[in-house]
């Protein structure tokens, strides 16, 4: 099966022989891209169901919240901490950054961007919450309870000292340039790390 | 297997040569490299996946443990040894002294969970199985398992905790300690010396076992079994007769239980799961058991309606294993058993177990 292009280019950037955790790593799909190409991959996934599909394909996974059991791992357990779809759902986004990159020296971090000029168009007509291919779910039952964009995540990451190593941005699976990325973005990833 | 070294306890005493009684399923692989521990739990035995010799019952993990299944005897070479202290054909009480030629009852030395696993290591050795790919037990078996990592990490890769705990809690120990007066205040226990007589304390080890049945089950479980349905009768008797079909089926668990088991044994391995609690030994830091198993892979499987060793023990552990760096997965099912769960029919459990016991990838 493909891996979600967002999961592929992390998983092509994670270098090998590295320590990983996925936190929020569904049914294990990137940590066995990871494991193919040698790295130590363990995840964190707050769904039963997933956790038990990853563990019965042989995976490293605990069930838990990250906006709670990332306290669990000691300082630089890992080398590298991804979040992949998950900071829009996390109770305190900057908090859980600040763990991710407390259990990590680095980290990779991937949202769905609020400002894709799809999202900005439906708010501007319709005046309605944006139900788009990559927020499908409507405003009262979404896990996205704190949508961010582009331009916001910047602004955190700037504001907390917190370095970035990297970006890609993603419109549908085709890149697009950081200068207009904050409307033609549908999904950002960043690679960034202790400032 | 009778093993003639010494098996020293962690109360300070010896024994002299112990004996240990096993089953074993499948082949060893040239490179002894496939051996799999199963541990059974407190009233469990060696009989994993064959008919019991007594009550000629299936193997009471029949659905685990087999060829094709997730403790595949295809691939794997599984063992089980009845625990230390036990009765069915292990050293335990009911072993005769020695000397004598009685047995020693109350005589014999009180045991640990990490007597127990001391026991286990003595049979590999004499099975010239120096590392197992994996030991995997439920409740007591699992404290055992987590005793395995704690005492012997360099001989296992994987390990795999069911429905079980690192210490026995106030409340464990409470139930155990309800049994345990039971069988010994019946007039029969005769201070344990009941061997030989023509009488033994069965109605304490009934009520023990009818007692510590109503822990292994879930609330809504019994409800739904039984619920207020009287027992082959229209009318409450306004007596003490079974009334309820829940009286009657704890009187015939209890009865049932004293066919096969003997009221010494349950007095010695409940004192050795009171007695458990990994973190002692290290300050009451439960990190420090797991120091040097960072290599093994660990599995921890809870069950949402288990009320004896809840989720919160399992996930207690799994702090500590994260501490370590050790690798650890963990899971909380949901099935509707109580701690009974892993012993019957959770789909997602076979998964999993399947799945932990496989090399990775």
């Amino acid at each position: 099966m493909a891996l979600r292009p967002d999961l592929a280019i992390i998983a092509g950037a994670v270098p090998a022989a590295t320590r990983v955790l996925d936190v929020g790593c569904g049914d294990g799909d990137l940590i066995a891209a990871l494991r193919d190409k040698g790295v130590d991959a363990r995840g964190l996934e707050i769904d039963a169901a997933n956790v038990t599909a990853a563990i019965a394909r042989g995976q490293s996974v605990v069930q838990g919240d990250a906006n709670r059991d990332l306290a669990d791992y000691p300082d630089d357990a890992f080398d590298y901490a991804i979040l992949s779809q998950t900071l829009q759902t996390t109770e305190r986004p900057d908090r859980v950054i600040a763990e991710l990159l407390r259990i990590a020296p680095r980290a990779f971090v991937s949202f769905p961007n609020f400002a894709h000029w799809r999202v900005r168009l439906a708010l501007l007509w319709n005046g309605r919450m944006p139900v788009t291919r990559l927020l499908p779910v409507a405003w009262y039952e979404t896990p996205n309870i704190h949508h961010v964009t582009v331009a916001d995540f910047r602004d955190l990451v700037r504001a907390r000292g917190i370095g970035v190593e990297a970006a890609w941005y993603l419109s549908g699976d085709k890149p697009t340039s950081a200068a207009a990325a904050t409307w033609r973005a549908e999904h950002a990833i960043f690679l960034i790390s202790r400032g | 297997m009778t093993i003639d070294r010494p098996l020293p306890l962690d109360s300070g005493q010896a024994l002299p040569s112990v004996t240990i009684a096993y089953q074993s399923y499948g082949t060893l692989n040239a490179d002894r490299s496939n051996a799999v521990l199963v541990c059974h739990a407190l009233t469990g035995d060696q009989y994993v996946a064959s008919d019991h010799p007594a009550t000629g019952k299936p193997g009471w993990w029949a659905r685990m443990v087999g060829p094709g299944k997730p403790v595949d005897t295809d691939r794997y070479f599984v063992l089980c040894a009845n625990v230390l202290g036990s009765c069915m054909g292990t050293s335990g009480p009911a072993t005769p002294d020695a000397a004598t030629g009685a047995p020693l009852g109350m005589a014999f030395p009180v045991i640990t969970i990490a007597d127990m696993v001391r026991a286990q290591a003595m049979l590999l050795d004499h099975l010239g199985i120096a590392r197992l790919h994996a030991v995997i037990g439920g409740s007591m078996g699992g404290m055992q398992t987590l005793g395995w990592a704690a005492a012997y990490p360099e001989r296992l890769a994987s390990a795999v905790v069911i429905a079980s705990a690192a210490r026995h809690s106030a409340q464990n120990i409470a139930f155990h300690e309800v049994g345990r007066q039971a069988i010994m205040a019946d007039p029969d226990w005769q201070d344990g010396q009941y061997y030989g007589s023509d009488r033994a304390p069965t109605k304490g080890l009934s009520v023990a076992r009818m007692a510590a049945h109503i822990t292994y089950l879930s609330e809504a479980g019994l409800t739904e079994k039984f619920g207020r349905r009287l027992q082959a009768r229209d009318a409450k008797s306004f007596g003490f007769d079974a009334d309820f079909q829940v009286e009657s089926y704890l009187r015939h668990q209890g009865l049932a239980f004293t066919d096969r088991f003997d009221a010494n044994a349950y007095l010695y391995i409940t004192r050795a799961m009171d007695y458990f609690d990994l973190a002692e030994p290290h300050d009451g830091r439960l990190a420090g058991a797991f120091a040097k198993a960072r290599d093994v892979r660990f599995t921890l499987v809870s069950f949402d309606t288990d009320w004896l060793y809840p989720t919160s023990e399992s996930r207690r552990v799994v702090q500590a294993l994260q501490s370590v760096g050790a690798a650890a997965s963990f899971v909380e099912l949901s099935a509707p058993f109580g701690h009974d769960s892993f012993l019957l029919d959770v789909p997602a459990l076979d998964r999993l177990v399947a799945g932990a016991l496989r090399n990775g990838g």
